[in-house]
């Protein structure tokens, strides 16, 4: 790797010209990409949330509907920045070579990247922002503090975002993403938080889950969504930023040597 | 076709030992280029000749491994963005964003290249009429033709009115009524004035459009000149098709004087300056068949680059 592919991003106004091709993209094909991101969650809330919220009763002191919802927009935020971040990245980069129509213009590799970031994080928070507009139509959310999660949404979305990239840019086809899935995107979603405390887990497995950044995330909307603020702000906060700084600098670099060879 | 006018002016694109390395590999190896304004300039060669490669240096999108290399004057890498911004690039696989229709990818491009909204509407509205799609402004990209979407990508590519068009295999692909429409766009945009610059591996192609070209070959220039020039100097004026068993032919040709023989399978290329003593010849043999035909660069292009097979 040489000295230009290691050196510090330096993106340009063009980044937002990136994200805005992504937003007219989005817009287009609004109807099915809602559909997607509303439809699961929404199950998941009726199903889980009111039957098994039935047997559960109250954890952490809010109502197992509440509890789960506020764990599913957080997750819907890291699915969504992840798949864009893996899918649609390697679709633009291989098999509509958007990115080799995009280095004919001004545009550099270093403005693709920070635009699709920044664009990773909105979709973050298009796809999560209808699902707590669904969990207040089902009574669960509390105040109005479930407002301030709507920018977090963002911040997730740019943390998960960085690490889906870096997969992108090493993967010779889309079959390479189910790897990263099987063995961090699902068991996040499955041991951080979003169906049970992650209390329960055993020490070790706490500490595991705290190395990743949903657990994190979750601890911060939970309470906003519960009618609350969260305890250790800045802690939490500070392991998304970490990510998400960490994730873009690594795909800068590896999106870099991937396009200009 | 004229030659270029030498105004003096300095060359659009000067290179200079410019190389490329993968690996082992040497892809372009000390390639020395002077692409003068307001002309055509052609590189040809062979699949994998490194023509791309330059193309993509040109671009800046490819790290360059040694010597020097400027656009307008202008230093490549250092001020690509500059650069890239007067330049437009028709790519060979046509990459127009399947999401949108035929008037919003113009649209979104002249964004990337900062020209204002109105300046923008006007000349998309012209370009649609200069490649022929205005009554498919709002087709999706799917109901296009391949023609269409080549067309597509011309206009394009003129959407920041650049001053070098790079074109890399134009109209591979397509067939003979698109590529005659493409031709003429070009040489209309050669008296406007822009500079192009095509590659292709199409022989007949390289003749009609380019005022100067260069035959490349595992990375290295092995010719230039002007097309008409180039056939003159490298192979002799008349070609004869011959076709049947390569004894016989041999036989009969073998020791034709001023005769040139090139052989490939059942197939064999005459070459000669004095067509009447191979006339005269071919007339005791009645079985075989034969076409006589000028020379053309096509014969230049086998004659430096030699007849097997590439990639």
């Amino acid at each position: 790797m040489n000295v230009a592919t290691l050196g510090l991003p330096q993106p340009q106004r063009g980044a937002i010209k990136v994200w805005y091709r992504n937003l007219l993209v989005w817009r287009k094909l609004i109807a099915p990409s809602l559909f997607f991101t509303f439809g699961e969650p929404f199950v998941y809330l009726l199903g889980l949330g009111f039957g098994l919220g039935r047997f559960v009763g109250e954890v952490e002191g809010m109502s197992y509907l509440t509890f789960l919802a506020s764990g599913l927009v957080a997750s819907s935020a890291m699915n969504t920045a992840s798949f864009e971040g893996m899918y649609s990245v390697f679709t633009r980069m291989e098999h509509q070579q958007t990115y080799d129509a995009l280095l004919a213009t001004p545009l550099q590799v270093d403005d693709i990247v920070a635009g699709e970031m920044l664009w990773c994080g909105t979709k973050a928070m298009l796809a999560a922002t209808p699902i707590l507009a669904v969990a207040v139509l089902l009574g669960a959310v509390d105040d109005w503090s479930a407002l301030l999660a709507i920018p977090l949404f963002f911040l997730i979305g740019l943390c998960f975002a960085g690490p889906a990239i870096v997969v992108a840019a090493f993967a010779p086809s889309y079959d390479f993403f189910n790897y990263y899935v099987t063995l961090l995107v699902t068991p996040m979603f499955i041991f951080s938080g979003v169906f049970y405390p992650v209390t329960t887990l055993p020490p070790f497995a706490q500490t595991l889950v705290n190395l990743l950044p949903l657990s994190h995330a979750i601890a911060l909307v939970r309470p906003l969504v519960a009618g609350g603020l969260p305890e250790q702000l800045l802690p939490h906060l500070g392991v998304l930023v970490a990510y998400a700084l960490a994730g873009y600098l690594a795909a800068s670099v590896f999106i870099r040597r991937r396009l200009i060879q | 076709m004229a030659a270029i006018p030498d105004t003096g002016a300095a060359p659009v694109v000067q290179a200079r030992g410019l190389t490329k390395r993968f690996g082992e590999r040497l892809a372009v190896d000390h390639v020395d280029l002077d692409i003068p304004a307001g002309g055509c300039f052609g590189l040809l060669g062979p699949n994998g000749a490194g023509k791309t490669t330059i193309l993509r240096m040109i671009l800046g999108q490819s790290p360059i491994t040694a010597g020097s290399l400027t656009v307008f004057g202008l230093p490549v890498p250092g001020a690509i963005r500059e650069i890239r911004r007067r330049i437009g690039v028709v790519p060979q696989a046509d990459n127009a964003d399947p999401d949108f229709t035929v008037i919003e990818n113009l649209r979104v491009y002249a964004r990337y290249f900062d020209v204002p909204r109105a300046e923008a509407e006007r000349r998309i509205a012209e370009l649609l009429n200069f490649v022929e799609l205005a009554d498919r402004a709002d087709s999706p990209l799917r109901e296009l033709s391949g023609g269409m979407k080549r067309r597509l990508s011309i206009a394009r590519a003129l959407v920041n009115d650049p001053d070098l068009v790079v074109l890399d295999e134009p109209t591979s692909g397509l067939d003979p009524q698109v590529r005659r429409m493409i031709w003429t766009r070009l040489r209309q945009l050669r008296r406007a004035g822009k500079t192009l610059l095509l590659t292709t591996h199409y022989m007949d192609e390289a003749e009609r459009l380019c005022d100067e070209l260069v035959v490349i070959d595992h990375g290295r220039i092995i010719s230039r000149g002007e097309p008409a020039t180039l056939i003159a100097e490298q192979v002799e004026a008349h070609v004869l098709e011959v076709q049947g068993d390569r004894a016989a032919v041999q036989e009969l040709l073998g020791d034709c004087p001023g005769l040139r023989l090139e052989t490939v399978g059942e197939m064999h290329y005459a070459y000669t300056n004095d067509l009447a003593p191979v006339m005269q010849r071919l007339k005791l043999a009645p079985q075989l068949t034969y076409m006589h035909r000028p020379a053309n660069l096509e014969d230049v292009f086998l004659r430096l680059t030699g007849h097997e097979l590439r990639e």
